[in-house]
This record gives structure tokens, sequence and C-alpha cells, in this order.
């Protein structure tokens, strides 16, 4: 019990500090809020033109909704184009020395820093959105999980959506390492994660072919799952078969993710003397 | 106890050179100039000492001590640490070591130091009741009751430094080394921090290796002198040893009214201002009593001083002796 608590505490400092410093920014806070909150409403109203249509549709109108609210309540959970401005300088301005200098994985280390920032920030903005979305009128409210199922299942696949995305994003942080420019990867990652993980549109929507794509992605396993299995767009097998999925990608991505943060190390050149 | 054995580093740098044309080729075939950092680095220190690791800029220093340090990883050669090699049990040999980079910060940059040392401590893994205690002391030699409150980003270079040192320390290390640790400081902050590292080294036995462009630093700390240039050992020894192996050579100042300089074996003249000379004289060669006489006989002396020769201006020697 002692020793595990000894090997928790440097990753439970880590998450406390980054906390800590979250805390410190209340207006970048508010800022998003208030961005997250128009841009969700100008995405509902956008396909509330589109429903209006009578096209046929793969969510309910109300499945819809609660998708986008979600998203936007916990954006800085899923989003892929969140980086740690810190890590990045850390390996093209030699700071990394330091990191290195520590008797912790680097790995380990960077993976609870990326996943302690976005928890920090979700948990930070989230409140005030989901607020304000649960308590707007009819068919623009975010309504309750389909089912208390639905709800656990919301939770775990968000967790591990979470996982998802921190190795993903170590997985860019990684390749900073060789490119020592992180511009051109993190706007590829960016922009193609942010179609195939259904942050412009709800995968549902995709052409079949694309959508099959998509969904077997690992991009597909950090918000399209758990945002949809909350509204009950997904359930039952379908929502099973898919938590596989993402465990699948959560392994394979940890083991790439190490490989070539290892393979950096070895090779690691301190920037600038 | 510190043992490095032929110790290999080369450093692939890709070759660029100015103009469009030649950035348009090298995007297709890059040129790399290889760039030996390090070629067979030796020495060994016991614990306890402290040593002065200089030689001029890209000699290697900073190479060496990352090396020992466990952040770079030699293409040859073996070092051993207290029984650990740095690369190969990296986690566990820097849990017994402190660095200090002089040019860069450990410190959150946004959180009060005390934040960032309360992080270290949980890293480290360091108890809670031998944390406040080394705590307090390094609070009080480095003064920094006033500045634990502070985020990192308002404190001034020579407050950051007194808490970089500090941070390298709370889990008090038996090894420290500090790279450049009194880069930029003012005079009062290098002093401040010359003075605590003494005691650190009387009374907690830590074996320091510092790098350093401040003589004065060496002058102050070192007990023992490692030269290194173009990746190779030039010299190893104490201050001492080296002021005799070199001479033990003598600053002569003369302020005068006029008359010829001498020309004597062993007399150089360094420098000649009107009514100023400046020579360096070699006792080996002219005893300082001749010197004086020569000089007396030549010119119409107004004050004269002795002195023995910086440390400073004897590195330089050093420096152009290996060509370095």
């Amino acid at each position: 019990m002692k020793k595990l608590r000894s090997s928790v505490r440097p990753y439970a400092a880590l998450f406390r500090l980054r906390f800590v410093r979250e805390l410190q920014y209340r207006a970048a806070a508010l800022a998003g809020v208030a961005t997250q909150f128009v841009w969700g409403a100008m995405e509902i109203l956008l396909f509330r033109a589109f429903y209006e249509t009578g096209a046929e549709t793969p969510m309910t109108f109300s499945q819809l909704v609660t998708y986008e609210w979600l998203q936007q309540a916990f954006l800085a959970l899923f989003m892929l184009w969140f980086w740690d401005a810190d890590i990045i300088e850390c390996i093209t301005k030699g700071n990394i020395a330091y990191e290195l200098a520590r008797p912790m994985g680097l790995y380990r280390m960077w993976f609870t820093r990326v996943v302690a920032q976005r928890l920090s920030r979700a948990l930070l903005r989230c409140v005030p959105i989901l607020l304000v979305a649960s308590l707007l009128p009819s068919p623009y409210r975010m309504t309750l999980p389909a089912s208390p199922l639905a709800f656990l299942g919301f939770l775990l696949t968000a967790f591990l959506g979470l996982l998802v995305v921190a190795a993903l994003t170590m997985l860019v942080y990684g390749l900073t390492f060789f490119t020592m420019s992180p511009g051109g990867v993190r706007i590829f990652a960016a922009a193609v994660a942010e179609l195939l993980s259904g942050a412009v549109v709800p995968l549902p929507f995709f052409p079949e072919k694309l959508r099959l794509i998509a969904e077997l992605s690992p991009f597909a396993a950090v918000q399209n799952l758990p945002l949809r299995i909350y509204s009950g767009n997904l359930a039952g097998t379908e929502a099973l078969v898919f938590l596989l999925v993402q465990l699948f990608w959560l392994l394979a991505l940890w083991a790439l993710g190490g490989g070539l943060i290892r393979r950096a190390q070895r090779r690691v050149v301190v920037q600038g003397g | 106890m510190i043992a490095l054995r032929n110790i290999q580093k080369t450093f692939r740098v890709p070759k660029r050179e100015a103009g469009f044309g030649r950035a348009a080729r090298s995007f297709f075939r890059r040129e790399y100039t290889e760039i030996r950092a390090l070629d067979g680095v030796s020495f060994t220190v016991p614990d306890g000492q402290t040593v002065g690791y200089i030689g001029p800029n890209g000699a290697g220093k900073s190479s060496t001590v990352k090396i020992m340090s466990g952040i770079l990883t030699p293409d040859g050669g073996e070092c051993e640490i207290d029984g650990l090699c740095p690369w190969r049990d990296r986690k566990k040999h820097v849990a017994n070591i402190g660095v200090v980079f002089g040019q860069r910060s450990q410190l959150w940059w946004d959180v009060p130091v005390a934040d960032s040392f309360a992080l270290l401590r949980d890293i480290y893994g360091v108890e809670e009741a031998r944390f406040q205690k080394t705590l307090r002391e390094l609070t009080e030699l480095l003064e920094l009751d006033e500045i634990l409150k502070t985020p990192a980003r308002m404190l001034s270079l020579g407050q950051r430094m007194r808490c970089e040192i500090a941070a390298s320390l709370l889990h008090e290390p038996k090894t420290l080394f500090l790279d450049e640790p009194t880069i930029g400081l003012d005079a009062s902050s290098k002093i401040a921090v010359r003075e605590f590292l003494k005691t650190l080294r009387r009374e907690k036995n830590t074996t320091i290796i510092l790098t350093t462009h401040d003589m004065a630093d060496i002058e102050a700390l070192a007990e023992r002198i490692l030269l290194i240039g173009k990746g190779k050992i030039l010299l190893d020894g104490s201050f001492e040893e080296l002021r005799k192996r070199h001479g033990g050579k003598k600053l002569l100042t003369a302020v005068v009214d006029g008359g010829t300089v001498p020309v004597r074996e062993g007399l150089v003249l360094l420098e000649q201002k009107p009514g100023l000379w400046r020579f360096s004289v070699d006792p080996a060669l002219l005893p300082v009593s001749d010197a004086i006489e020569a000089l007396a006989a030549l010119a119409q002396l107004r004050d004269l001083t002795v002195e023995d020769e910086s440390l400073e201006a004897l590195v330089l020697s050093l420096y152009r002796e290996f060509r370095v």
C-alpha cells in the first residue's frame, strides 16, 4: 500500500500543480465558455435549417442538440488541437534537459501532464455550459442521458476517450523530436483528426464508406463514442463493439507512442548549448 | 565517485550554405557535418571534491555534464557514478544527483516557487519532515524567505538562480552538477552563490562539478581544474599546480614619467600606454628583483606594483598554448 502511494505521488503532484495553474487563468476560462456557447448555438441553428428540409437524418434532432452541447462543454477534453506549449518548448528549445533529469519515465510524465491539462480545463469550463444548455427552451435543450446505463457508458468511454486523445497528442510530441518544427505535424494531425473524430459533423451524417473508415479510426474513439452513447444514438452490442475498438486503439497508441519517445530519447539532442 | 572512461560523442549537424539555390538543393539532398563534441574524455572524481570544468565555448563542457546527468547517451565509452551508469540506469541515477543549467529554468513559470518545490518533493519522493528541514536550511542559506511565494516569472535573475540551486538540492543529492550557475548574475549574487556552495561542500560533503567562464568562481571554489578543448581533456590538476607549472608568473605594473622599455629574457610587455606599462615576468628566467632593477635603470619610475598573474590571464594563455 505504501509502495503504491509512493509510486502514485509524483503523478498526483503533477495533476495538482496543473489545476493550480489553470485556476489562475480565470479570464481565459470565461472567454472559452462564451466562445464555446456561441459556437454550439451556431452549429445547432445550422443543423436546424438542415432538419427543416425534411431530409432523412441518422440522429434525432434532440440527440444532435445534446451531442453538440456536450461537445462544446467538454471541448478541452477531446479536441486534438489542444497542445501543451511547455512540452513543445521543452523539445524545441532544449528544456528537455531538466525533464530527463527527473527520476520518472518521460512518456508517463508527459502523458500525465496532458491528461491533467485537459481535465483541469474541461472541469473549469463545462459547468456553466451544461447548466445553460439544460435550461434552454425545448428543441434546443440538452436532454438527460438516455438511460442510467447510457450515463455509465458515457462516463467510461469519455474517460477512455480522454486517454486516447492524450495518447494521440503524445504521438505528435514524439514526432516533434524528429521534425523540430512542430507546426507541420500539428496542423496535419488537427485537420485530419477534426474531420474523422466527428468534431465538425457527427459521424452518422457521413456517407456510408467514409463513415466506416472514420468509425474504425482512432479519432472516432475520442468524442464520437461517449457523446453518441449519452444520447442513446449508440447502444447495446454496437456500443460494446466500439468500446473494444476504443480499447484496442488506446493500447496500440500507448505502445506506439512509448516506442517513439524511447527512440527519440536515445537520439535526443539538447537544443541550444 | 565519478569515473569516465574514453567517452565519445559525435553530433550530426545538417550542413546548409547560405543562398536560395543551396537551400533548394539541400531540400532534396541533406548533407551533414560530423562534429566530434567529445573525443575520448576520461577522468575520475572522488567523493566530496569540487571540480572546476573549464574550456572555451563549444569545447564539450556541457556535453560532458549532460552525459554525466543521464540526459545524453554517448556513442562510446563508459561512465559510472556511484555504481550506476547515467544513461542505462537513468531513473535511479538521477535520483542521486542534482543539476542546475544556468541558461534554463526548472521552475514552473506561472506558479509560486513554493509550488514548484512541492512538485519536486513529490517527484523525488522526499518525506515531508525531511523536506521541511532541507527547505528551512536552504531558505536560510540562500535567503529565499521573501521570494518563495512569488511566481517564478516575477523573480530577478539573481533571485531565480538562488531558487534554481535550491530546487536542485531539495532531495539532498550526493553529487551536484552546475552548468554555468553564475551566468549573467551581478557581483553580489555571484558571491552569494559561491558562499553557498562553499557551505554546501563543507557541511554535506557534496561532490560538485562546476562549469563556468568566470574564473573567480573557479578560484573561489575549485580544488581541481579540468581543462577541456576540442573534446579532449588537456589539463588536470589543482589550481596551485597549474600556477606552478605555468611558471607562477608575476604581473608587473609600472607608472613611469618616461624612459625606454627594457628588453630582457623573461620579461614580456603586455600593454604600453603613456605613463603606464604592464609586464609579465617569468621568475624562472628572470628574478623579479632583476626585472625591477632593469626597469629602474631605464625609466623614471613613479610607482610599481607586483601581483600574481590572474587566473583569467593564465587560462587565456592555456587556451592559446593548446590552440583551443
